[in-house]
């Protein structure tokens, strides 16, 4: 920017009467003391600004999406453990049904086994008094029968006695029918 | 760079491109003085506002998901804390704002310093001098305080042949010295080199038939610069790292 020419005491021994440097600015001691004190207060100004701010806010940001993470992933964990607990529940809730059904299918089945034996019990004892009261009535038909026989032999053999000419002692014919009916 | 675009006097070319490291007043002609506000106050208080733009303005909400430039903010916090942390171990962490501090000054003062026509801090070794002699210093005091007088077994190199130590010592304790002198100059050389040899394509492109090839040159030393500006900031950072672990631990 320097076009016109430059007093001597304005440029310096660095820079000659255009503002062109003379050899290389970098080893221009005039500006050393400038340029150090500058720097040192930018360093110790980005240092208090690094290490009072941002460090330990970025430090915190990151501990922070840190501990988020692991809760995170340990909350994840425990719902796992919630899931396979439900299914597990589950399937004990379904295998107590299917043992529950079981039972009452037996229990059922027992019911309907234990009435039809009654049902055949009953029908066996009524069967079996049906019996008893036909072999009475057989039994009474065949006394009615051999008393008959009896009347009937005596009749006979008092008709044959007295056909034959005899005279008919009843209480003989009697005893002689008994006698033969009786074995 | 270019603070000055004095191409020509007359029809031959002239090159300053050493013009743009010149140190001056912002405000009137006088002579430089030690308080003066001069261009490098200008671009060092840049360098100041261009770290709170970065770390301090985007972490303002502490937003758990980040925004971007939350995002590089962390992402840079990480990154020096890292590098830190793998080369001193836990014990260096409380170096962590120092480190922070050279890391984030100098990749700040670099990167300004890209910009045309500003003035870059960092070419200037008045600027890389302070930094790496602090460093030195900073070692070198820790270093005894932390080991006492075990601190010079750093140049005794016990693994070595006993009838070579003592030759080994000499030339552990040259280098020792010579790390403040390479640090600093290692950074504003290649930062000053870098912005002159621009220049100089600049200069070259006042001839309208070199013009096209000055430019792509330019465009192309700029990209180098770009990636000069990042790795000399982090080379800066990471060799404090190293002779931070020296003065922690001394032994080879």
């Amino acid at each position: 920017m320097a076009t016109e020419p430059l007093t001597k005491e304005v440029a310096g021994s660095c820079v000659d009467s255009y503002g062109s440097a003379i050899g290389m600015p970098q080893l221009c001691f005039d500006w050393f003391p400038n340029q150090i004190f500058w720097l040192v207060i930018t360093l110790v100004v980005i240092f208090l600004v690094l290490s009072r701010v941002a460090l330990p806010r970025i430090a915190a940001i990151l501990a922070e999406r840190q501990g988020t993470i692991t809760n995170d992933l340990a909350a994840a964990e425990d719902l796992k453990a919630k899931a396979v607990e439900a299914e597990e529940a589950y399937n004990k809730a379904l295998a107590d049904a299917r043992s529950e059904a079981q039972r009452i299918a037996a229990e059922a089945r027992a019911e309907i086994q234990s009435g039809l034996d009654d049902a055949i019990a009953k029908a066996d004892a009524e069967i079996a008094a049906k019996a008893a009261e036909s072999e009475k009535a057989i039994a009474e038909i065949r006394a009615g029968a051999l008393e008959s026989i009896q009347v009937v032999a005596k009749d006979t053999a008092a008709e044959l006695v007295t056909a034959l000419g005899g005279e008919a002692d009843a209480k003989a014919i009697d005893s002689a029918i008994d006698a033969q009916t009786k074995g | 760079m270019a603070t000055e675009t004095t191409a020509a006097e007359g029809s031959s070319l002239v090159f300053h491109p050493m013009d743009q490291f010149i140190v001056k007043p912002l405000f009137g002609d006088g002579a430089v003085g030690m308080f003066t506000i001069t261009n490098v106050t200008l671009w060092l208080f840049f360098a100041i506002a261009a770290v709170v733009l970065l770390l301090v303005l985007p972490t303002s909400k502490r937003a758990i998901v980040p925004t971007r430039m939350q995002s590089v903010a962390e992402l840079t916090y990480g990154f020096v804390y890292k590098m830190l942390e793998d080369i001193c171990g836990k014990e260096g962490v409380k170096f962590f704002p120092y480190v922070m501090t050279l890391f984030m000054f100098i990749v700040c003062a670099n990167f300004l310093g890209l910009i045309p026509t500003s003035f870059t801090t960092t070419s200037h070794f008045a600027v890389t001098i302070p930094l790496a002699l602090a460093v030195f210093l900073t070692v070198t005091v820790l270093g005894f305080v932390k080991n006492g007088a075990a601190f010079l077994g750093l140049f005794w190199v016990s693994s070595a042949p006993l009838a070579l130590r003592p030759i080994l010592a000499i030339i552990e304790l040259i280098s020792y010295f010579v790390r403040p002198v390479s640090h600093s100059i290692r950074l504003a050389g290649n930062v000053m080199a870098g912005h002159a040899v621009i220049k100089v394509f600049a200069g070259f492109a006042a001839v309208a038939v070199i013009s096209p090839v000055s430019v792509l040159a330019i465009t192309a030393m700029y990209g180098l610069e770009v990636l000069v500006a990042f790795i000399q900031a982090y080379v800066f950072t990471i060799l404090t790292c190293v002779y931070l672990k020296d003065a922690l631990h001394p032994s080879h």
